[in-house]
C-alpha cells in the first residue's frame, strides 16, 4: 500500500510569531513541522503497521513543498517512521496561495505514479486555511473525507467519522481517496533514537517544478488566486475595564458583555 | 582540542526529548509531585520513546545508541521533572545496566527485552541501613542451598523497587567471608538477581520523601527469599567490584540530571525576570537579578561540560573515575544553588509547591546525597591524587 503524507514546514506555534521584511511576512526563521499534521503520519503508519508494515511492501512517503529548510519537516516524518521523502523546491513557489499549492502537490503525487491514499492534518498551523486538502482531492479526481477523527481501511473501503456540533457524519469511498484528519484521531508518537539514526538512510527527493511540468507563472505571487495586501502585527493588549463594584456591578457587567455581543 | 559539539543524531534527541518534556511531562509534573503518585502514563510514553533503551544493542531490545544519548535524555527530562528523570535514570544505568553488563547471555535475553522498552522496570538494591558507598558494612546475607541461594536482610532507598512494573531488584549479599593475613575478616560479596514475586520479597512502604516526590522509593525486606543458583549476577565473590563500576558510570548520568536542573532553573529564572515587573519594569532590568541569572548560567555550563568530559573519556575507554566524580559533584550543587538563587528570584511564587523552582529546591537536595555523597566524590578525587 502507498500513503502519501503531506507535511508542512511552519513556524513554530509554541512561541510569540514575528513579522519580518518589508512588505512584512511571517518569521519562518524558528520553524517546525506543523503540529497537525503529525495526526496524519500517526494515521498513516497505524495504517502501514496493520498490513505488515514496510516490509510487507507498505509505504509512507512524506510531501512537502518549500524552501530548503523545509526538508526538517520531511525529516522529522522520517524520524517518526516513514518510509521515504519526497520535497518540491523551487524559487518561484515562495508566495503561492493554496491554489497554487495543491496544482504542486497534485502534480507531486502525480509523479509518485500508483497511490491508495493521500493524508492531511485538518489545516496547517500558520495559514490555517484547510483549502489545500480539498482542492488537492478536487485536482487529484479523488474522494475527499474531510476532518476524519476516526479513520478505519477495510479492504479497499475507507470510513471516516467527521464530528460536528450536534452530530457526526459516516463517510465512506472506495481507494485511492485523501482523508484529512483532525487532532481528535490519534496521539502522534516521537521519534526513538533509533528512527532517528534510520532516518539518515531514508531517500529524500528533491524535485523542481520544471521536473513536475509546471510553469512557474501558475504558482508563487504571480499565479496567487488571493493576494495579502497587507500585515501588521497585532497590537499590543491594551488594559481590560475594570469595574468597581458600587452597588450596581452586576448590571454594569451585564451591559458590557451584551456590549461586545457576547449574551 | 576537545570537541564537544553533538552529533546530528545526539542533537535530534536532544530536540525529540525536550519537546516531550514539554508537551508530555510537564503538564502532570506538579500534580503527580502533590500526589506522590507514580506517572505510569509518562513512563509508558517514555518506553515507546525508546528511551529506556537508548544504551543497549537491538539484539536486547534497545536503540542502539550509547551512554551519552542516556545522559542527554537525562539532561532534558531532568530540566522539567527530576521525578521522571531518576526513573529513568535508575531504570537504566542501575536496574538494566548490571544485567547488560555482567550478565549471561540467557539472563540478558530474559531481561533486557522488557525493561528496555519500559514495560518493566528493575531496580539495585545495594543500600542499607549501615552500608552504602561503604558496602563493607553490607549486613543481607545470601547461601546457596540446594540448588538455591536464600537471602535475608534489608535495603533502603530502592528506587523503582515497589511500582506495579517493577519486576526485579538486583540484591547484593554477602555470600561468604574469609580471613585476611591481618586476622580480619572479608566479606564476599555476590550480585543476586531477586524477581519482586518471589515469596519473601517485601517492598515496604513507600517513603514519604522532601522532593522526589514522583519516584517511587521504598525498603525492601527480603526473608527468606529463594531464587534459582543461576540467579547469580556476575562472578561469585564480585559484587563489590561491579556495583563500583556500575556507580562510576551513574555519576555520569546523575550528573546529566543535575545539570538539567541546574539549567531548568537558569531557564525558569531567565523568563520570569522578563516578566515580573517591579518598580516600574521587569527585574530582569536589575544587575542584582541578572547577576546572579549569569551566575546560575555559568554553573549549567560548568556542570555540563564535567559530564560531556567524563562521559567522552568513558566512551573512549579512558579512565573516568575521577572525571565522573567530578561531574557529580559540581553538578549536584550547581541544581541545589541554582534552585535556592531560581527560588529567591521568584520570591513568594518560589515557595509555592506548584511552581516548577519550588520542585527543583526540594529535589535537588538529594543530587548531593544520592549515589554518592558530595564528601564521598571528594574522597574518590582526593584517592586519586594518592591522599
Amino acid at each position: 500500500m502507498n500513503i502519501v503524507v503531506l507535511v508542512k514546514y511552519v513556524p513554530d506555534a509554541q512561541f510569540d510569531r514575528h513579522l519580518t521584511g518589508d512588505p512584512a511576512t511571517v518569521d519562518r526563521s524558528e520553524s517546525i513541522l506543523s503540529e497537525l499534521d503529525e495526526y496524519a503520519i500517526e494515521s498513516a503508519l497505524q495504517l502501514a503497521e496493520e498490513r505488515g508494515g514496510p516490509k510487507a511492501g507498505n509505504r509512507v512517503i512524506a510531501l512537502t513543498m518549500g524552501p530548503a529548510a523545509a526538508a526538517t519537516a520531511v525529516k522529522k516524518a522520517l524520524q517518526i517512521g516513514a518510509t521515504e521523502g519526497l520535497h518540491v523546491n523551487d524559487d518561484a513557489l515562495a508566495g503561492s496561495d493554496a491554489t497554487g499549492t495543491s496544482l504542486v502537490l497534485a502534480a507531486a503525487i502525480r509523479s509518485l505514479g500508483d497511490v491508495d491514499l493521500v493524508l492531511t492534518g485538518m489545516a496547517s498551523t500558520d495559514g490555517e486555511t484547510s483549502l489545500v486538502p480539498a482542492q488537492l482531492a478536487e485536482r487529484l479526481r479523488l474522494p475527499q473525507l474531510t476532518f476524519a477523527a476516526s479513520l478505519e481501511l477495510d479492504g479497499t473501503t475507507v470510513r471516516a467519522r467527521r464530528d460536528g456540533d450536534t452530530h457526526a457524519d459516516s463517510l465512506e469511498a472506495e481507494l485511492p481517496a485523501l482523508v484529512s484528519v483532525t487532532d481528535q484521531i490519534n496521539e502522534p508518537r516521537y521519534p526513538n533514537f533509533k528512527g532517528i539514526i534510520a532516518a539518515k538512510k531514508k531517500s529524500v527527493a528533491t524535485v523542481t517544478l520544471a521536473d513536475l511540468g509546471i510553469q512557474a507563472a501558475e504558482v508563487g505571487t504571480a499565479g496567487a488566486w488571493t493576494a495579502v495586501r497587507t500585515a501588521e502585527a497585532r497590537p499590543p493588549r491594551s488594559q481590560g475595564t475594570i469595574i468597581t463594584d458600587e452597588g450596581d456591578a452586576g448590571i454594569r457587567l451585564v451591559d458590557f458583555l451584551a456590549a461586545q455581543n457576547l449574551l | 582540542m576537545p570537541d564537544f559539539s553533538l552529533s546530528e543524531d545526539h542533537q535530534d534527541l536532544v530536540e525529540t526529548v525536550r519537546d516531550f518534556a514539554r508537551e508530555v511531562v510537564a503538564p502532570v509534573s506538579a500534580k503527580h509531585d502533590e500526589e506522590h503518585s507514580f506517572p505510569y502514563k509518562v513512563v509508558e510514553q517514555m518506553g515507546e520513546m525508546g528511551l529506556f533503551g537508548l544504551p543497549f544493542p537491538e539484539e536486547y531490545g534497545g536503540m542502539g545508541g550509547d551512554y551519552f544519548a542516556l545522559a542527554l535524555a537525562l539532561e532534558q527530562l531532568g530540566a522539567v521533572d527530576q521525578s521522571v528523570a531518576i526513573t529513568l535514570e535508575a531504570g537504566v544505568s542501575l536496574g538494566a545496566m548490571p544485567i547488560y553488563r555482567f550478565g549471561t547471555e540467557e539472563q540478558k535475553q530474559q531481561w533486557l527485552p522488557m525493561l528496555a522498552s519500559g514495560e518493566a522496570l528493575a531496580g539495585f538494591g545495594l543500600t542499607e541501613p549501615e552500608a552504602g558507598s561503604d558496602a563493607g558494612g553490607t549486613k543481607t546475607r545470601a547461601e546457596l542451598t540446594d540448588g538455591q541461594w536464600v537471602v535475608n536482610g534489608h535495603k533502603e532507598f530502592i528506587t523503582n523497587s515497589g511500582t506495579e512494573i517493577s519486576k526485579l531488584v538486583t540484591v547484593t549479599a554477602v555470600t561468604g567471608t574469609s580471613e585476611r593475613a591481618d586476622g580480619s575478616v572479608k566479606k564476599e560479596i555476590s550480585t543476586i538477581l531477586v524477581p519482586t514475586d518471589t515469596p519473601g520479597f517485601t517492598a515496604e512502604k513507600a517513603y514519604n520523601k522532601v522532593g522526589w516526590n514522583a519516584s517511587d522509593t521504598h525498603p525492601l525486606t527480603l526473608d527468606n527469599v529463594r531464587v534459582p543458583e543461576e540467579n547469580l549476577l556476575g562472578a561469585r565473590g564480585r559484587g563489590y567490584a561491579n556495583f563500583l563500576q556500575i556507580l562510576d558510570e551513574g555519576r555520569i548520568a546523575i550528573a546529566a540530571l543535575a545539570t538539567g536542573a541546574a539549567q531548568g532553573c537558569v531557564d525558569e529564572a531567565v523568563r520570569y525576570a522578563k516578566e515580573r515587573q517591579a518598580f516600574g519594569t521587569n527585574i530582569g532590568a536589575f544587575q542584582a537579578i541578572q547577576f546572579k541569572i549569569a551566575r546560575m548560567q555559568a554553573r549549567a555550563h560548568t556542570a555540563r561540560l564535567a559530564y560531556y568530559d567524563a562521559a567522552a573519556r568513558m566512551l573512549a575507554g579512558q579512565h573516568f573515575k575521577t572525571q565522573s566524580a567530578i561531574a557529580k559533584m559540581v553538578a549536584g550543587e550547581a541544581a541545589m544553588d541554582n534552585a535556592r538563587d531560581a527560588t529567591q528570584i521568584f520570591g513568594g511564587f518560589g515557595f509555592i509547591n506548584e511552581f516548577r523552582v519550588a520542585r527543583h529546591y526540594r529535589d535537588s537536595k538529594i543530587l548531593e546525597v544520592g549515589e554518592g555523597t558530595t564528601e564521598v566524590q571528594l574522597m574518590l578525587i582526593a584517592r586519586e591524587l594518592g591522599l
